[in-house]
């Protein structure tokens, strides 16, 4: 620190000003709907453009918490369906995958290759390239309840298979490039002390990825939390809707009406929570893509 | 016998011994498989299986009459799909898809977005890692916010911004333009519905409508801190010494740039690169949020085609052939990458 040759303070200048024009780049659009989410004269679009409205107050998060769409739905149920929805796909994936991961990881044995070929495969298809299939099958698996009919393609579980479906091999990979990463010395170890494969799992394996297990759980419920296009095809009843589905809602076709400071509200009471998680685990994560995805 | 019998580790229980040593041999076999079961028993039926079940699919008419449980199987059209979809003749049913201009526009897009994604992202990356910059660690926690926000989020938010008569973008250039007394109506502009290309010699045959531009720069906005970090990981590694013996030897600082920085960080920002490409190639939530595809289909994407033959015109055979077209795109795309990749690894230091 001390004996370094010091930034000249011209240069120093002119890179603090670089470096402020990108932050206030970035900043703006946040700024933006922050302020529209406070504005409280509940105007349906801006007069004007300024980033701190006068009055300003938390009106919008209210009636957003009521409801937010012109369906009879209040927030609390559309939050419930998408934290049922990405809870269960992450943990189903997650606890399912760990199992594969570790097997591909830690085993030879025959077919390997051709079972990982697989996955890769699926991975390189984006999910909405398997949605007809999807959608036709679901459709099919119909149970006629007396007073109701169950169909699964127009239901949140039929949702959670079809992303399943693409959750369960991205969190096998994701998690065998991580497991690749522990070095295998303490097993060896273990082993010839005669340990079994369960107990190398249970024992050493398992808990040397509980940092692993949380991003792969946070990146399905991240991909849950914000998934709407199979949802929009899939579910026709109001009260099954979610989060993420009714932001859309909010800027689509339909939205001629909806006050762009609910809008704005709802957004980042969307973003938030996620927002915040992935802040704590950025580290990880983005370490975690990389060798996940192109590994 | 005895012979044989020499030739295996044996013990006073013979044979009985043998099955045992298969069973332990295997043991570590047969837990390999036992933990894959759970995975490819669900993935057989929900992810395997529906991928098979699409190829079939994409040979048949099948449409909204076959939705239902009991009704008849759709007719075999064998690859009558493929060659609508190839040769244009699913404009019939589809107005104003053409296969070749999606593709095309969906190269570009990829292509164009990238090297902006890098070349934004490494120069950021070196100016915070230039010594003694004040509030460094400060920019890096703003910088990082695009990442964070879901990509839902941060779409429908630029939609917005781009609004005809409130947007920010719109109030934003107005309020500027009032400094050099432009009429605000002049700054009306509306970022997705105007059809004529702005820029008509750029890709001729594309037309490039506006749409493509405010698109552009939004996913600029959204794509760089990405790669900031991968190449801030990367330059945190190169050791000083190296620019400290260039420097004394008189290589200016941009010599400094172009033959040690940019040459150490290329392991580190290829891979991110591609990844990169294959994100911005399936960018979903963007075109579909933002443009939805128009105007007149002209920045429909992949993907967002692959949804509207489903969801919009319910197409569901031709939607399957479509999918297993963009499997083959898809594979095109990531074997080239990877023989670019392979080509350019060798030039150890």
């Amino acid at each position: 620190m001390s004996e370094e040759k010091r930034l000249p303070l011209g240069k120093q200048l002119l890179f603090q000003a670089i470096c402020l024009l990108v932050a206030f780049s970035v900043i703006m659009p946040l700024l933006w709907v922050v302020s529209l989410s406070l504005d409280p004269r509940d105007l349906s679009r801006p007069p004007d453009f300024r980033l701190i409205p006068p009055g300003a107050s938390l009106d919008a998060y209210k009636r957003v918490l009521d409801q937010p769409t012109a369906n009879p739905v209040t927030f609390r149920e559309l939050a419930f369906n998408s934290l049922k929805l990405a809870g269960g796909v992450s943990a189903f994936s997650v606890f399912i995958g760990v199992l594969a991961a570790y097997s591909f990881s830690r085993f030879d044995f025959k077919g390997r290759r051709a079972l990982m070929l697989g996955i890769i495969t699926v991975l390189m298809l984006p999910g909405i390239a398997t949605i007809a299939p999807l959608f036709v099958m679901l459709n099919r698996i119909q149970f006629d309840l007396g007073d109701a009919v169950f169909n699964l393609r127009n239901s949140l579980w039929g949702v959670g298979v079809a992303m399943t479906a693409g959750a369960l091999p991205f969190a096998i990979w994701n998690l065998k490039g991580y497991l690749d990463t522990i070095p295998r010395e303490l097993e060896e170890a273990a082993r010839i002390d005669g340990a079994s494969p369960n107990q190398l799992f249970f024992r050493i394996i398992l808990p040397l990825s509980t940092p692993a297990l949380a991003v792969t759980a946070f990146l399905g419920f991240l991909g849950g939390w914000t998934e709407y296009p199979l949802s929009w095809l899939f579910l026709t009843n109001p009260k099954d809707f979610t989060l993420a589905m009714s932001l859309w809602n909010m800027t689509g076709q339909f939205s001629g009406d909806t006050p762009w400071s609910a809008f704005s509200a709802m957004a980042l009471m969307v973003a938030f929570p996620v927002a915040v998680v992935y802040l704590l685990l950025q580290k990880y994560i983005v370490s975690g893509l990389t060798i996940g995805s192109v590994k | 016998m005895a012979t044989i019998s020499g030739q295996f580790p044996t013990s006073p229980s013979g044979q009985v011994l043998g099955i045992q040593t298969w069973w332990q041999r295997t043991t570590r076999q047969r837990a390999a498989y036992l933990y894959l079961l759970p995975a490819y028993l669900i993935m057989g039926l929900i992810t395997f299986y529906p991928l098979f079940f699409q190829v079939w699919m994409s040979t048949t008419d099948y449409g909204i009459k076959n939705l239902k449980f009991d009704s008849p199987p759709p007719n075999s059209v064998r690859l009558g799909n493929y060659q609508d979809i190839v040769n244009g003749d699913l404009a019939k049913k589809v107005q104003n898809f053409s296969f070749v201009r999606l593709l095309s526009f969906n190269l570009i897009w990829t292509f164009t977005n990238v090297p902006f994604h890098v070349v934004i992202g490494v120069l950021i990356a070196v100016l915070l890692n230039i010594k003694g910059l004040w509030f460094k660690r400060a920019y890096r926690a703003i910088y990082i916010l695009p990442i964070i926000i879901p990509t839902l989020v941060v779409a429908t938010v630029w939609k917005n911004m781009y609004d005809q008569n409130s947007g920010a973008i719109n109030l934003a250039l107005a309020s500027v333009g009032k400094l050099f007394g432009i009429a605000e109506e002049v700054f009306r502009i509306r970022w997705f519905e105007q059809i004529d290309a702005p820029i008509p010699w750029l890709f001729p045959g594309l037309q490039l409508p506006l749409a493509y531009y405010a698109m552009l720069f939004a996913n600029i906005w959204l794509g760089w801190p990405y790669m900031t970090i991968v190449a801030t990981g990367a330059l945190q590694s190169i050791s000083r010494d190296l620019y400290e013996a260039a420097s004394i030897d008189g290589a200016s600082p941009t010599q400094q740039f172009l033959r040690i920085t940019v040459p150490l960080i290329r392991p580190a920002m290829i891979p991110a690169a591609i990844y990169g490409m294959i994100t911005t190639f399936n960018l979903f939530n963007f075109i579909f949020l933002m443009s939805g595809g128009g105007p007149l289909r002209k920045t429909e994407i992949m993907v967002t085609t692959a949804y509207d033959l489903v969801r919009g015109q319910r197409l569901y055979g031709m939607a399957a052939a479509f999918s297993v077209i963009i499997f083959f795109v898809l594979l095109a795309l990531t074997l080239m990458t990877n023989r670019i990749t392979r080509a350019t690894e060798r030039y150890d230091v």
